[in-house]
This record gives C-alpha cells, sequence and structure tokens, in this order.
C-alpha cells in the first residue's frame, strides 16, 4: 500500500467517532468576531497604519502625489543609494526625481542574487496596507516585482496608496487578496528577540524600511518639479534613517 | 552536529539537575516572564480575543474531523498549482523522501528555515549521514546548531543561553561552518545579529536548496503559509531553486478566510505583536518568481495515532505559539530540554507521549510534568485542555487500556514502575470507600500524631525534603461532629445505610 | 434548604478547625448545615493521578453521601472543581466503556448542587459582609482551581473586604501555582519545591501575618514551605478568617 493511501486509511479509521453523513459543515464555526477593530474612516485608518508601522520602526512619510518623486528621489539621497533596482511595472514618474547618477537596474531572471546583494535600495508599490497590525502586503505585482527585490536589498521604499490601499483589518485584507499569488506581509523591518528576547531590528531581510503613505492622485508626466514641492511630513520612528544608517556603515567597516 | 533525544533520562530526574543551575533559571525566567507579559497586552488589544479563539479552536474541530477530505484537496490544488506532494507515515520515510529530492538536484547543502517538524524528524542528523549539509539558518537555530545543543523553547529555541554564551559559540564555531565571526565580537545582541547575517548571507547567496516547515496549509487554494521575524525564512522560501516543505497533516485549514482567525491569534500568542515581520504565502510555483520546483511533504509520524484518541485529538489543534511554554511554571524551572522532544513545555506534555507513546520512562513521565495549574490552557489561542489531556494521558500510562499505535489498535498494557502506587491508590479507594475505616485510621494517625517523624522515609521523604507536614490534630472532624452534634445521618437526609460505615475491621489509613 | 458539609477528606484529617470554621460561619448565617457520615473523599488524588477506574466507587459515595441534600458546600476549591470538571467527564468516559448512564447521571446530579464555599456564600446566600472581625494583615492567594477551573474571581477577595480589622496586602504575582498539584508535589518534587520556595518568598515580602487561600491543600505545601524556612506568615484557610468574630476570634496567630 502506498503511503498515501495508508495515511488516509488511518485517519478514516482514527475517525470512527465522525458520523458518516457529517459534512465539513456541519461541524459549526462562529465568525461572531469583529471585522474590523477600529474606525473605518480612510484618514484614521491611514493615521493608524502609520502610527503602527513607526511602532514597530518602519519610518513612516506622508505626501502628496506631487510630492512622491521628490520625497523618493531625497530617501534615495538620504541613504546614499547609488545602485536601486526597480519592478518592471513601477510607475516611471515616481522616479522622475531620482539623480541621474543613480543605477537602475529591472527586476528580471537575469538578475543573479549577488547581484541583488549589491544594490543599495529597491522602490515597490503594494497591494494593500492594514491599519491595526501596521502591514504593508505585497502581492508580486508589476509594481511590486518578485519577492526577492524586496528581500535581498538593505533599504526598502514601499509607497502606499491612501485611501484606496489601506484596510483596517487582517479580515478586511485577505478579502483583498488574492492567494494564488505569492504574498509577502511586512510589519517593520526583518527583526529578531533570539538573544534574551531583546529585540533586535535587522537580521536579514531590509534593515530601513521606509513606508510613503501618498495621497491623491496625478497624472503621470506633470510631476516635474521635483524637490520644490517642499519637505514631507514624517511620521519617524524613534532613531529611525540615521540610526539604521549608522549601522550599517559600521557593517561594512568589519 | 546536533544532538539527540535518545536516551534522555525521565523528566523529574532532568528537571531536578535544571533547578539546581542558576543561569539556565536566570535566563528563563527573565526570558518568559518578559514574554508573558507582552503576550497580555498584545491580547488585551483585541476586544473580540475570546471570539476568535473559540473560532481557532472550531476551525481546527473541523478540520480534524473531515482531514482526509481536506489533505485530499491540498493535494490536489498544489498539484494543479505546479507542486508536488508526497506523504510520509513516519520519520525514516519523510527523511528518506527528503535525501532523495536533495540528491536530484545535484546539491549537497540546503538552507533550513526553522520547523518544528524537521526537528521532530531529526532531519538534519538523517541529512548529514547521507553527506548533505544543512544549515539552520534562524539565529535561535543558528545557536543551537553551532553549539552542538538541542533546542529548548519553540519560538525561541535558544532560551537557555545567554548573550554571553551565544558570543562564545559564535566565536569558537562559525568559522568551522564558513564565514567566521568578526573580529572584536562583543555580546551585544545587535552585533551577534550582524554576525549572523553576514555568516548566513554567504549561504542563501548560493544555496540552491530550501527546506522550510510551514504554520498552515490552506485547502481550498493549496497555499502555504510560513511566519517568521528575521527574513531567513523568505529567503529560503524565495532564493532557491528547489523548495522542499515538509508539514505535519494536522497544519491544515479548510479555507482562504480562516487565516484571518490565525494571523490574527498567532503573532499576539507568540511574539507577542500585532504582527510578526514577515508573512509568506506561496501556491505551487510561480513563473520567474521564486523556487521553479516545489515538493510537499506530508507527515503523519504518530498524527493518525493521536487523533484516533478523541480526548488527545485536541492536542492537534496546536499552532505551535509556544504561550503555554511562557505561562508555565514548570517549564520556567524545568527548562526545555528536560522534556526531551523539540515539543517542551505543557504542549510538550501531552504531544511527544501521542507521538512517540509512552512507552519509555521519559515519555510515560511527561504527563506527569504538571501541577495541572491550567495556566497553559488559559492562554492557549486555541483552546487545547491541556491539562485534561494531561490527565488522560496519565491514565493511560498507569491503567493502559486502547489506543492506537502506528495506524493499529492495540490495548495497552500499564506502564512498569507504578505497582506500589497503583497498590497504594486501590487501598486508599477502599478505605476511602468504608468511612468506617477511614475513622480508624484518622484515629490511630491521632493516637500516634507525637510519633510522626520531622523527617519522612520512602516516597513522603520527597515532601519532607523541603517542607514541614502539618501537625495531625488529636481530633478528626468527624469525631468532633459526632462528639458535639450527636451521630449523624450516615448517609444523605434520604439515603439509607451504603456501603461498610459499620466496620471498624479497616487499617487503611486516608493520608 | 437542606444543606450539607462536604467538609473533604484532608480537612476531615488534617484541618478539622476548617471544617468547624465553615458550620460556625454558616449558622451564624442562619444556615441549618448538616454532616453526613457517608462522606469520605471526592476521589481527586486517584483521579488527576490518573486511576479513573479506582475513582468511581468514591463518584457513587458522593452521590449517595449527599442525596436529598439541595446544597453541598465544599471549603476547598480543587475538590469543588475535581465535582464540577471532571465526575462528567468520568461519566462520558464509562459511557464510551460501554458501561452505561449511571455515572453521567450522578455527574448531571451533583454538579449543579456542588458549590466552592465562597460561590455557596456570595452566589447562593447573596451576602459578602459575613460579620467577621480578624485584625491582622492577610495577603491572599487565588488557588489554581479556585482561580481558573472555578472561575471564582472576585468572590474570595470581596469576602476578604468586608473583614474588620483585616488588612489585606497584595501578593506579588499572586496567580502563579504555588507548586502543590497533588502527587506532583512528590513526583516532581524538586520543581514543587522551587515553586514552593517562590511562593514564600513573595508571601514574605509582603510583610503579611496571615495568608490565606481556598484550598487547604495548598496551604499544606506553602505553610510547609514556610516553616521549613522559618518564615513569620502562617497559612490560615478564608473559612476560619470568615469564622472569626470579636466574641470568638480566630486564635492560631496568637
Amino acid at each position: 500500500m502506498s503511503a498515501r493511501e495508508e495515511v488516509l486509511g488511518r485517519i478514516r479509521r482514527a475517525l470512527a467517532d465522525v458520523p458518516p453523513d457529517e459534512r465539513p459543515a456541519d461541524v459549526p464555526v462562529t465568525r461572531d468576531y469583529l471585522p474590523e477593530h477600529t474606525d473605518p474612516d480612510p484618514e484614521a485608518a491611514a493615521a493608524l497604519l502609520a502610527e503602527n508601522l513607526a511602532d514597530y520602526r518602519a519610518v513612516v512619510h506622508r505626501v502628496t502625489a506631487g510630492q512622491l518623486p521628490g520625497c523618493i528621489a531625497r530617501l534615495l539621497a538620504g541613504r546614499g543609494s547609488r545602485r536601486i533596482v526597480v519592478p518592471r511595472g513601477l510607475p516611471e514618474h515616481w522616479l522622475s526625481g531620482v539623480a541621474p547618477g543613480v543605477e537602475r537596474l529591472a527586476d528580471a531572471p537575469e538578475l543573479t542574487h549577488r547581484d541583488l546583494d549589491a544594490v543599495d535600495s529597491v522602490v515597490t508599490g503594494a497591494a494593500v496596507a492594514i491599519a491595526e497590525t501596521g502591514t504593508v502586503v505585497l502581492d508580486a505585482s508589476a509594481d511590486q516585482g518578485s519577492r526577492r527585490i524586496t528581500l535581498v536589498p538593505d533599504h526598502h521604499i514601499c509607497v502606499v496608496r491612501v485611501p484606496e490601499q489601506v484596510v483596517t483589518s487582517v479580515p478586511r485584507a485577505l478579502e483583498r487578496l488574492d492567494a494564488r499569488r505569492p504574498l509577502t506581509w511586512i510589519s517593520g523591518p526583518s527583526a529578531t528577540s533570539d538573544i534574551e528576547l531583546e529585540r533586535v531590528e535587522g537580521v536579514h531581510g531590509p534593515r530601513l524600511l521606509e513606508v510613503v503613505l501618498v495621497t491623491g492622485t496625478e497624472p503621470p508626466g506633470e510631476s516635474g518639479e521635483v524637490g520644490a514641492a517642499g519637505r514631507a511630513e514624517e511620521v519617524g520612528a524613534a532613531g529611525g534613517a540615521g540610526e539604521a544608517g549608522e549601522r550599517q556603515e559600521g557593517a561594512h567597516d568589519r | 552536529m546536533s544532538g539527540t533525544y535518545l536516551g534522555m533520562p525521565a523528566f523529574p530526574k532532568a528537571a531536578a539537575v535544571s533547578t539546581q543551575q542558576p543561569t539556565l533559571r536566570g535566563n528563563l525566567t527573565h526570558a518568559t516572564h518578559t514574554i508573558r507579559e507582552k503576550r497580555a497586552r498584545a491580547v488585551g488589544e483585541l476586544a473580540d480575543w475570546s471570539r476568535l479563539r473559540a473560532a481557532g479552536a472550531a476551525i481546527k474541530k473541523r478540520t480534524l474531523r473531515h482531514l482526509d477530505r481536506y489533505l485530499e484537496q491540498v493535494e490536489e490544488r498544489v498539484t494543479a498549482a505546479g507542486g508536488t506532494v508526497h506523504w510520509a507515515r513516519d520519520a525514516a520515510e519523510a527523511q528518506r523522501l527528503v535525501i532523495d529530492l536533495v540528491r536530484a538536484t545535484g546539491e549537497s547543502e540546503v538552507v533550513k528555515v526553522k520547523s518544528m517538524a524537521t526537528q521532530e524528524i531529526e532531519l538534519n542528523n538523517a541529512l548529514e549521514e547521507a553527506g548533505i549539509s544543512a544549515y539552520e539558518t534562524d539565529l535561535a537555530e543558528l545557536i543551537v546548531q553551532l553549539g552542538d545543543d538541542l533546542p529548548s523553547h519553540i519560538l525561541v529555541p535558544a532560551i537557555h543561553r545567554n548573550r554571553a554564551e551565544v558570543r562564545d559559540i559564535f566565536r569558537r564555531q562559525m568559522g568551522r561552518w564558513g564565514r567566521p565571526a568578526p573580529e572584536g565580537l562583543t555580546e551585544d545582541p545587535a552585533e551577534l545579529a550582524e554576525a549572523a547575517r553576514l555568516h548566513l548571507r554567504e549561504k542563501f547567496l548560493k544555496a540552491r536548496v530550501g527546506i522550510s516547515g510551514a504554520n498552515f496549509v490552506v485547502a481550498d487554494t493549496g497555499t502555504l503559509c510560513v511566519v517568521e521575524s528575521e527574513g531567513n525564512g523568505r529567503m529560503c522560501l524565495t532564493l532557491p531553486e528547489t523548495l522542499i516543505s515538509v508539514v505535519g497533516i494536522e497544519k491544515v485549514v479548510p479555507s482562504w478566510q480562516d487565516l484571518e482567525v490565525f494571523l490574527q491569534l498567532l503573532p499576539r500568542s507568540s511574539t507577542a505583536e500585532r504582527m510578526n515581520p514577515y508573512t509568506s504565502t506561496w501556491t505551487g510555483t510561480t513563473d520567474e518568481d521564486g523556487p521553479r520546483e516545489f515538493h510537499l511533504v506530508l507527515l503523519d509520524n504518530g498524527r493518525t495515532d493521536t487523533l484516533a484518541d478523541t480526548v488527545g485529538r485536541q492536542a492537534l489543534r496546536c499552532i505551535r505559539c509556544s504561550a503555554c511554554l511562557n505561562v508555565c511554571p514548570v517549564y520556567e524551572r524545568a527548562g526545555g530540554h528536560a522534556y526531551g522532544s523539540p515539543y517542551p513545555g505543557p504542549i510538550g506534555a501531552i504531544l511527544t507521549p501521542q507521538l512517540r507513546g509512552t512507552g519509555t520512562e521519559l515519555d510515560a513521565s511527561l504527563p506527569y510534568a504538571s501541577s495541572l495549574c491550567g495556566a497553559c490552557y488559559e492562554v492557549c489561542p486555541v483552546a487545547i485542555d491541556i491539562p485534561e489531556v494531561l490527565v488522560h494521558l496519565r491514565e493511560r500510562v498507569v491503567e493502559g487500556g486502547p489506543a492506537t499505535v502506528r495506524g493499529q489498535r492495540t490495548t495497552l498494557r500499564p506502564a512498569s514502575g507504578h505497582a506500589a502506587e497503583r497498590a497504594a491508590m486501590r487501598a486508599a479507594t477502599w478505605a476511602l470507600d468504608h468511612p468506617g475505616a477511614l475513622r480508624a485510621g484518622q484515629r490511630l494517625a491521632a493516637r500516634s500524631r507525637r510519633l510522626v517523624p520531622r523527617r519522612l522515609p520512602g516516597p513522603g521523604a520527597g515532601w519532607t525534603r523541603s517542607r514541614d507536614i502539618p501537625d495531625i490534630p488529636p481530633e478528626s472532624f468527624r469525631d468532633w461532629w459526632r462528639r458535639e452534634r450527636g451521630a449523624g445521618t450516615a448517609d444523605g437526609p434520604t439515603g439509607g445505610e451504603h456501603g461498610s460505615d459499620g466496620s471498624e475491621r479497616g487499617k487503611g489509613g486516608a493520608v | 434548604m437542606r444543606v450539607a458539609l462536604f467538609v473533604t477528606c484532608v480537612n476531615d484529617t488534617l484541618y478539622p478547625r476548617t471544617g468547624q470554621a465553615v458550620v460556625t460561619l454558616l449558622e451564624r448565617l442562619g444556615v441549618d448545615v448538616d454532616f453526613p457520615e457517608g462522606q469520605t473523599c471526592c476521589g481527586q488524588p486517584q483521579f488527576n493521578t490518573g486511576y479513573r477506574h479506582a475513582t468511581e466507587p468514591l463518584v457513587h459515595r458522593y452521590a449517595r453521601a449527599f442525596e436529598g441534600y439541595d446544597h453541598i458546600v465544599v471549603p476547598s476549591g480543587s475538590c469543588a472543581a475535581m465535582v464540577r470538571d471532571n465526575y462528567p467527564r468520568i461519566g462520558a468516559k464509562a459511557e464510551r466503556e460501554g458501561r452505561g448512564t449511571e455515572l453521567s447521571e450522578i455527574a448531571a446530579d451533583v454538579v449543579p448542587r456542588t458549590w466552592e464555599l465562597t460561590e455557596f456564600l456570595v452566589d447562593v446566600l447573596g451576602v459578602t459582609d459575613v460579620g467577621a472581625w480578624f485584625p491582622h494583615t492577610v495577603t491572599y492567594h487565588p488557588t489554581c482551581h479556585g482561580l481558573r477551573m472555578l472561575g471564582l474571581g472576585e468572590r474570595p477577595r470581596k469576602l476578604l473586604e468586608q473583614v474588620r480589622g483585616l488588612e489585606l496586602k497584595e501578593l506579588p504575582q499572586a496567580e502563579e501555582c504555588c507548586g502543590f498539584g497533588g502527587t506532583f508535589a512528590v513526583k516532581n518534587a524538586a520543581v514543587s519545591t522551587e515553586m514552593g520556595l517562590d511562593k514564600a518568598r513573595h508571601i514574605e515580602e509582603t510583610g503579611a501575618r496571615a495568608v490565606c487561600t481556598v484550598d487547604n491543600s495548598c496551604l499544606m505545601h506553602i505553610g510547609g514551605t514556610l516553616s521549613r524556612q522559618g518564615a513569620e506568615a502562617r497559612p490560615v484557610h478564608l473559612a476560619e478568617i470568615l469564622a472569626s468574630t470579636e466574641e470568638h476570634p480566630y486564635g492560631g496567630l496568637s
């Protein structure tokens, strides 16, 4: 007998107490838990998202659509990024303010893992963001790219459109997501508490996660005034970019 | 390379040693109390926690009662999405499957995400014997592997090590496995994590085979889900060309919607966070994204035996959050290694004797590794009544009875070594079923009460080594009542005389 | 109202004063309480050690002894929990073994009539001020079976708060098990001892003169540990505090 037949046979014998005509739906599952725990108002949800992201040490920026290219350019410059990787479907104008000297690699199968390891930053969109948990979810759509490009580089800039991509809760997020796509749920930068349960941010995934919450829409091509729109509001975590940057410097020294 | 649980002593003996190790005790007390409070805060944020918990338990109950159907659905959906499904009756079969799959790739190195199922089947040792090097990539698992040690906690396997010990292990061992620890490595956790990052990045970038477990397998979509913090999981799940996931058959949940319950229950119970840093889900394979080959190994290894026990079955609801370990006063003092299995603490005390049976002295001692205080049940996110199962398994140990072993119905004999206890229990029941005998025993004790030594011999020595025994009163309550209130009703006001109340012949003591 | 005292084998044999205190207290509250002499033990030690079949004669005995009473009052959280939680399980298992419904019927009959002392006072009699006087500092340890199996909640505390002269001291980590656990105390003596020492230390930290619980089994372990440590604090069952009045004060602390 194959292992498959044997294991299934064992299960059927083990369940001798289950009436043969019982169907799964006959076992009651009461879903009287809350579909969301927070105010569904879009502005309130966006504010909570920012707060919870920051609480888990992501750095959050809130901008208008017009400010977005300038914001991205500034974040890359602030990090000193010279080489970035970009999903193939990222709106072109998002990067319109990036300095010409910054090398852009496209997300492509030819790119080796080692190539990616030499990249400073990655810029992506998102599929959905969850306010209650401070989570952004990527679903490998064209503006997000393959899973590895948001993993190997040490700096991830993730753009979330407010309010349309923000939901309040985990149940609301799952409704929107397609299980057939590979999903990555990100809540703050990589972290560990494995040594004496002391939390350390940044192990294998990007050590700096910057989430840009962008409000309003703007037709492509009208976003040329980079930097002119002024500084974006930063809802920063304690010791955000600066500290992580210094830590990376230290790492390179060794 | 890594330790094994074979031949470990019974729980009380191992635990007694742990209680005398101040460093271990300090590490554990600090860690468990810290996370206990954090968990209480994270759970307290959700007003509907008890309803989520009930839903989680109900979903798992539904799954288990129709497990055959859901597993067939998993197989169909995973296959349709480009994966290959394998079935393993036991650890040896799962090891063989994995070894063959790795060999088929021509590789001799694999990277691993922390996985309870692969620890349970001792996969790393089997791979090593087959000439395949398996690199653990979770920081704590790396500490355990480099230290030639065993995990002692489900979530934080190196919880028994403090930062100085970790630094010493890294300095001593990293160079033998790959990139050595940086010069001048200190015991700062951030520096230690950085050393692990550098050491493991080499492995990730060149790895062609990854091995994982899974937290959930969604039947209606064929989706696997891995919940983690460090990003080593994402590395292993997305960078290699071949991914092999070894998953216990009880990890299935029926529908995609069900994740809305478990992705709220698990992080808050486990790391005490609103959400863990990374959760990955994947369905089969995806073109130009992640592994080109995906194998799912569905593991029985005692799970169907557990399923066959209508009381013990609930242990299969476990989502491996480790909340029960963190609140357990016994775990806190005994440490994880005393449980002799990758599943320590309260859940281990009910899971291990069901997966492995109660045949060894160690496994037969596990159901007794609890004061039945119930703190574990209270925090369990899927409402496993651990004390109920503990007592149920104690019965299996001392009374034997029907059980399923490797798929076969059988009648277990009582475990050896309990003959004296069984005789004492039966004598006590006899005496207690004869109030006259109880009274005679009490009077005998009262008459000789001045003669009771401060230190008792035999089994009582375990008590008096650290505790005084109470003074025996000159008169029992029932003698006081009879003296003060006259002979009352022997039984209820309407009941007659039953049993052998009048007998004064019994000499059995009640205590 | 026909009320029976189930004194429990431990109190009967080792702590008769607790039984006497319950009688005094209930009579003071106008309850006529009876002690059916056919009673012995609920069977908890046997059951919790795994000897379910050896427990069954004691289940039968309990049912016979208390037949016809409206209420059965138990000054022990764990014995009350044994009846309430485990008698139905014993009945269900006997049914599964094809031995009829008798034990299940017994459980269905005795469970609703069985009350832990503080439940009886607060829920049945509806009193929290029982007219007690106890001029000492007291710390309260909620025993595990009272706290988590019976769900006694605030009942013991409410009763203690009404006792004149009593000063309640908060016990650090009160909800942690004292380490008794029946045969656990002997089978895993080392761990049990460590738990007892920590509990004793926390009790001493309160500076209280007495430590009080609803269960003398736990107090035997706690008191035995305190005594061996040469500590000042003394174990006192809650019933003895509630029975104490200015006319007939508790004499165990002088």
